[in-house]
């Protein structure tokens, strides 16, 4: 397991290659990247910056993966978590999960990432023409991760 | 009790500081906002119920009739919209 909070990029590619390196006997490895987009909410958005409550982030994003882990059968999962000022088309967050079996590894990635999105102390604020403002909290957000209670 | 408080994010800004210790019997984490809020102006604003707000007690988050043992780390934040 890995969870990293970091300003720097990261690389899909590498961290789906760490987690084969040496074992055979994962069979699925479903992965999401989350993205800095250049609009949102009618807007242009020149730049994002993420805020954090250092200590308390790891271990909420701890507590996920260890909730995905009760639910499911899984071989290994990766999550990293940008923070800091980012462009539109820097990629924000990662989730990957490795499982022998496709089903389990799709099932817990998009759990991973909707309890994210309403339990990890994350906060945006976006640089728009019309000055900065916080992102505000989506209802939708709420709803996503309540379907799996 | 001594509590240790954090802020993030638009309270951070508002309140105009990211953390403090206050020397106070609160026994639960209702009792601390209701003393927040009896501040007024922007803590009245923030915490009178009308914008939702989150509140951790040692880095979990909890709801508000939450007993606050002592020394705790309490933050107070907006909902988090990370990912």
């Amino acid at each position: 397991m890995k969870i990293q909070v970091q300003s720097e990029s990261f690389d899909l590619g590498a961290e789906v290659d760490a987690m084969r390196e040496g074992r055979t006997d994962i069979g699925a490895i479903a992965s999401f990247v989350g993205l800095a987009r250049d609009l949102n909410e009618g807007s242009g958005v020149a730049a994002m910056t993420l805020e954090h409550y250092p200590g308390m982030t790891e271990k909420a994003l701890a507590a996920l993966v260890d909730e995905a882990n009760s639910r499911w059968t899984l071989l290994d999962v990766s999550v990293i978590h940008r923070v800091g000022r980012l462009l539109p088309g820097d990629p924000i967050v990662l989730v990957a999960v490795a499982s022998s079996h496709r089903g389990e590894a799709f099932a817990a990635c998009e759990f991973i990432m909707d309890f994210l999105k309403t339990r990890a102390p994350f906060w945006k604020k976006e640089e728009t023409p019309q000055g900065e403002r916080w992102v505000e909290a989506r209802t939708s957000d709420d709803a996503a991760a309540e379907r799996w209670r | 009790m001594k509590l240790h408080l954090l802020y993030f994010a638009r309270l951070r800004e508002r309140f105009g500081r990211a953390e403090e210790t206050l020397e106070f019997d609160a026994s639960t984490a209702a009792d601390l906002i209701a003393y927040l809020q009896s501040r007024g102006g922007v803590w009245a604003e923030e915490l009178d119920g009308s914008r939702a707000f989150r509140v951790a007690v040692n880095q979990d988050i909890v709801t508000l009739d939450a007993v606050l043992p002592d020394q705790a780390e309490v933050a107070i934040f907006p909902p988090v919209t990370g990912g």
